[in-house]
């Protein structure tokens, strides 16, 4: 049949040896169901799927074992009856030769089987239902990759496929299982490619890829599509023209974009064998439970393809073609191109088995060891994707790996081409596979490392403002000191004209002197406590190697604060005289309520919460030490221990704030004590409250926008305001607090733990 | 069970290094039979006591290096730089020039730039011109071609004058590049008739355009085997008879002369098949190699026409190799996929 469909030549390419008779010379048979399947969850590209049966548990063939696990993710069925006997790690069809997690089914040999949803009228099922039934028999590329099948045949709203391209190239030497497949059951084949058409809304253009090395596929493909506007299209024989993109390549003329799916320009492919497994998961509501596998090579007495079903141990399988261990140079999974080899022969054979490939020694011989490369670009002849392997070669060798990306290292198909041709026996493709994964690692290491640089610098900006905060706070005591002294000031000048000036005047440069300590000791512990905040602050985004200098950095503001405490303490009796120095005036008819309050705030605030603080102390102490020990153990609970500290240096941190809170209010009280008359301590009072609601402005003023201000502006004007009524009502609203701050604090540690990236500005809120 | 673990491709072209080497070796046998039936055996002594000379050297050097010395005697390219350099030398040169050029084509312009692959000029070319700035006289006496003027000396004479030093009388003669460049009052046509190489050519001289049709040959051969693409050479041949075109000047007393002598005079075709096409120190993509090759081409009739040499092709090819990596930075190959070529200088988004 001559053929007048326009194809393309692709860059490169090489030309090995076929070998693709001797598998060819037996009919397609099915092998045997073995004793024991292994099924691996994950046969594709994507989530493993979630296993849903248990160990002992009884399957019927077709019975769903494992649930793909979201979108990108494939169905595991078992492919006959028999019972779940583990779920365990084994070794699985990887290059690394790794151990991934199994389903081990024993088969019962009876091979009953869940009844089948057969719709044999599939043509008139729409579009969703259709695709829910490739989903539900969890089929994936049979090619190579590996991609689940039902997200290729779902091309996102804005793209529009055009054309559908059948893969049955084959261009692996060895490989004959698609060549079959053809052979065999091309009605499926077509009929497969209709659902597909239909899937994709139909493309304009429907064609079939076969290279021109399979003249007997090729002719009963062209029957079977005789009548239907599928193309069959065979083109000139060369390795790798079965690549997807080089068979777009071939078929279309186009290129798919670098860093794109081929469905970006309207093109899905889909393999041969993929398409059959469509067509009867859709026809028969067959789930893909067996796959046609070439098994060839010279340490096989018998070379041919088989049926078989998936799970199957590959050592079963060579046991039924006479394998001989002695005569093969490796055990190849896949084809001499692109294929890995297996670590042992308990592997199993999975989705994406197209091969097995047992060469004898002679076939394949042991690789020769690599000599210097003599940049003859033989390599940059055969590279389809047109690469300079040679360069890269250098570059990967040398670690250069932002010359390796400028050189297009990611557009390299790992197709072996090149290190097929160089005459100097360079691995060439491990190189580039070593060398992506150092520039995976690399890239990954480099967002890491933005993101704590990021962090950083939002941290400085946060202790900046901070700073600022600081600052604006110590202007405003020193205007509210001011303030303060200038009332003072104009309370003695009234005081000559109410006639009671005699007792007022000592008790007033008392009051001074008294004003003045406090305002410095305020200033003294909200430097501490601020310092103590800022050293408490890293821990909640702390990494384990910061920690030391953090523990540090908290003793060192303990330590400040344990000073601004003993300060504090050295004042106390400067601060208990007053109240005493003034008892005789109070003795004068005072209201009930300033007496009540007076008489607590002589004794109260400042010493419980210096009593609270100092105990919390201990506790803090004991708490570190205990959080330290367990972390030196690597114990469990270190962590728990590490929350319990942070919670209690919060509530050591709200204390001290208190305590500075209260400070200024003791700052305005002293001046009623001095009063004589009741009208005068009640003007003077109220002088007090409204000088205190002013610094609070005045305060709120400076730290203008800031959230943080903002809550310690309300809490001041309530506590002042609540002042007057009960001291002990003031201390439940600041417990309140607490917990709230408690709340939001735990809120934050949860977040972080999900969250590295957004914890930085949730601990901002929160301080 | 363990088995041995190999990553793809499992399978493999035969060709390697070694059989490349070899076969551009055998691609040089047919010059080398014309040359010494033309000239005597002075080429073959020299091929013979080169290659040797350089195996040698090969061999001391990777056992100072503490290599395998078999292991790298066995890739031939030793062998192939000794062979290309008893080509270039004069025949019936003292053979302490021969053992002097394949010194400083192994030790100075191969192994100390790190061995086979690293080297960035031609060994051969370095050492020819080494030895031709350093031994003027010596590297310019060719014998004259067999029938014309003077004798083929005997294999006596011959080795007497390699190994001794005796002079043999008058078996010198101009070559046809030299004669060219010396004429300054005559016709070309009259050139050809009164040079008795030329004279007893049909276009390029007497024996020189045999040697060179054997060179052709030979190269042709190594096209056939794929050993390197067309590109380097056809370009140098092509900017070659390019400038032979516009500077003939209708065959004038100041003619350069024709495309045909220069494609068969001196070291033409042998430079074009085995120098051009030395992979090593050539441009790596095949427009680079375009471009290399084109580049030699012109250089190769500038020096010749223009400059102190009569022959050109080691200085012409030894600039060129400096430029070398300058073409491969601008002549990356547009890879799949993407819409343009990228500038090998650009870094990666690393």
């Amino acid at each position: 049949m001559t053929q007048l469909i326009k194809v393309w030549d692709i860059s490169g390419g090489i030309h090995p040896p076929e070998n693709k008779a001797q598998s060819l010379l037996e009919p397609l048979a099915t092998l045997a169901i073995p004793p024991q399947l292994v099924l691996p969850l994950n046969q594709h590209i994507g989530a493993p799927a979630k296993v849903l049966v248990e160990v002992g548990q009884q399957v019927l063939g077709g019975q769903l074992l494992a649930e793909a696990d979201g979108v990108f993710s494939a169905h595991v069925h078992a492919p006959t009856s028999g019972t779940v006997t583990a779920i365990t790690d084994h070794v699985v069809p990887h290059p690394s030769g790794m151990t991934d997690t199994c389903i081990i089914l024993d088969t019962d040999g009876e091979d009953r089987w869940l009844a089948l949803d057969e719709a044999p009228n599939y043509q008139d099922i729409d579009k969703t239902a259709l695709l829910e039934r490739v989903r539900a028999a969890g089929i994936t590329g049979l090619g190579g990759a590996g991609f689940p099948t039902a997200v290729k045949l779902n091309p996102r709203a804005n793209q529009t496929i055009d054309t559908l391209i059948i893969n049955g190239t084959e261009c692996e030497p060895y490989i004959t299982a698609d060549d079959i497949l053809m052979q065999n059951r091309a009605q499926e084949v077509i009929a497969g490619t209709q659902i597909l058409s239909t899937l994709l809304g139909n493309p304009s253009r429907v064609v079939i890829g076969i290279e021109d090395n399979k003249p007997a596929a090729i002719a009963t493909m062209r029957d079977a599509a005789a009548g239907t506007t599928i193309e069959v299209v065979s083109f000139p024989t060369k390795y790798p023209s079965g690549g997807e993109k080089q068979l777009i390549q071939i078929l279309t003329g186009q290129e798919v974009p670098a860093g794109q799916i081929p469905a970006s320009i309207g093109i899905v492919c889909q393999n041969v064998g993929t398409t059959a497994a469509v067509y009867r998961a859709v026809r028969f509501g067959e789930p893909l439970v067996k796959r046609i596998t070439t098994v060839v090579g010279e340490a096989l007495e018998r070379q041919r393809n088989i049926e078989v079903l998936l799970g199957t141990p590959i050592e079963f399988i060579l046991e039924q073609h006479g394998y001989s261990e002695k005569k093969a140079s490796r055990l190849v999974m896949g084809g001499p191109m692109m294929g890995f080899s297996l670590p042992d022969t308990s592997v199993p054979l999975i989705k994406t088995t197209n091969c097995i490939l047992a060469p004898s020694r002679k076939e394949l011989p042991p690789p020769e060891p690599a000599q210097a490369c003599i940049r003859c670009g033989m390599c940059a002849e055969a590279c389809p994707a047109d690469l300079l392997p040679q360069q890269l070669f250098w570059y990967a060798q040398s670690e250069d790996l932002e010359k390796l990306e400028a050189h297009n290292l990611f557009d390299c198909i790992e197709c072996g081409a090149c290190s097929f041709v160089c005459p100097s026996h360079i691995p060439l493709v491990q190189y580039y596979r070593a060398a992506k994964g150092e520039i995976r690692q690399h890239r990954s290491d480099k967002e890491k490392s933005d993101r704590s640089r990021r962090r950083f610098e939002f941290r400085q900006e946060r202790i900046d403002k901070e700073e600022a905060e600081k600052e604006a706070k110590r202007l405003a005591r020193k205007k509210a000191a001011e303030l303060a002294k200038k009332k003072l000031a104009e309370q003695k000048a009234a005081a000559p004209a109410t006639e009671q000036n005699a007792p007022a005047a000592q008790p007033a440069t008392t009051a001074a002197d008294d004003d003045k300590q406090r305002a410095k000791l305020e200033r003294l512990l909200a430097a501490a406590q601020d310092s103590l905040k800022q050293a408490q602050k890293p821990q909640d985004d702390a990494t384990e190697e910061q920690l030391e200098k953090q523990q540090a950095r908290i003793k060192q503001a303990e330590l400040k604060l344990a000073a601004a405490r003993d300060k504090l303490a050295a004042l106390a009796p400067a601060s208990t005289v007053p109240p005493a120095a003034s008892k005789p005036v109070a003795d004068d008819p005072v209201s009930a309520a300033i007496e009540r309050a007076k008489a607590k705030m002589a004794m109260a605030p400042e010493e419980k919460l210096r009593t609270t603080l100092e105990s919390l102390y201990k506790r803090l102490t004991k708490a570190e030490q205990k959080a330290r020990e367990a972390r030196e153990q690597a114990s469990d609970n270190a962590e728990a221990l590490e929350q319990g500290v942070a919670k209690l240096k919060e509530k050591i941190a709200s204390n001290q704030k208190e305590l500075s809170e209260l400070a200024p209010t003791s700052v305005a009280e002293p001046t009623p004590r001095n009063s004589a008359t009741p009208e005068a301590e009640v003007n003077v009072a109220n002088d007090a409250a409204s000088q205190a609601i002013e610094k609070a402005k005045a305060r709120a003023a400076a730290m203008g926008t800031m959230s943080v201000a903002d809550k310690l502006r309300n809490q001041v004007e309530s506590l002042e305001a609540r002042l007057e009524k009960s001291q002990a009502r003031l201390l439940k609203a600041q417990a309140d607090n607490d917990a709230n701050l408690d709340a939001f604090k735990t809120g934050v540690e949860k977040l972080e733990v999900k969250l590295a990236a957004t914890r930085e500005q949730l601990a901002e809120h929160n301080e | 069970m363990a088995l041995t673990r190999i990553t793809s491709p499992h399978t493999h072209r035969a060709l390697g290094t070694s059989q490349v080497m070899r076969i551009v070796v055998m691609a040089t046998l047919p010059g080398l039979a014309v040359l010494t039936y033309f000239f005597g055996i002075g080429s073959l002594h020299n091929v013979l006591l080169a290659s040797a000379a350089c195996m040698g050297f090969e061999a001391a050097i990777m056992a100072l290096r503490g290599r395998p010395v078999l292991f790298y005697l066995r890739d031939c390219s030793a062998l192939v730089t000794g062979v290309l350099l008893g080509l270039a030398l004069p025949p019936y040169c003292p053979w302490w020039l021969v053992i002097l050029g394949s010194f400083c084509a192994i030790v100075l312009a191969k192994q100390l730039y790190g061995g086979m692959g690293f080297n960035p000029f031609n060994p051969a070319m370095v050492a020819y011109v080494i030895l031709l700035i350093s031994f003027p006289l010596q590297m310019s006496q060719w014998a004259a071609p067999m029938d014309v003027g003077g004798h083929t000396p005997t294999l006596i004479e011959a080795l007497k004058q390699i190994w001794t030093g005796t002079s043999i009388d008058g078996y010198t003669a101009a070559t046809p590049l030299d004669t060219v460049k010396q004429n300054s009052s005559l016709m070309l046509d009259s050139v050809y008739l009164q040079d008795p190489v030329l004279a007893a050519g049909s276009f390029a001289g007497a024996g020189w355009e045999w040697v060179n049709l054997a060179f052709l040959a030979g190269g042709a051969y190594l096209l056939y085997r794929r050993i390197f693409t067309w590109h380097a050479p056809v370009s140098m041949l092509a900017a070659l008879a390019l400038m032979a075109v516009i500077f003939y000047d209708s065959g004038s007393s100041s003619s350069g002369g024709s495309v045909l002598f220069h494609w068969f005079s001196g070291a033409t075709m042998l430079g074009a098949f085995f120098i051009v096409t030395d992979p090593v120190s050539s441009a790596v993509s095949n427009r680079g190699r375009m471009i290399y090759g084109a580049a030699i081409g012109v250089l190769i009739y500038v020096i010749r026409i223009w400059g102190n040499y009569p022959d050109a092709i080691a200085f012409a090819v030894l600039l060129m190799n400096f430029a070398a990596p300058f073409i491969d930075y601008y002549t990356v190959p547009r890879t799949y996929g993407h819409k343009k070529s990228q500038r090998a200088t650009k870094k990666g988004d690393l």
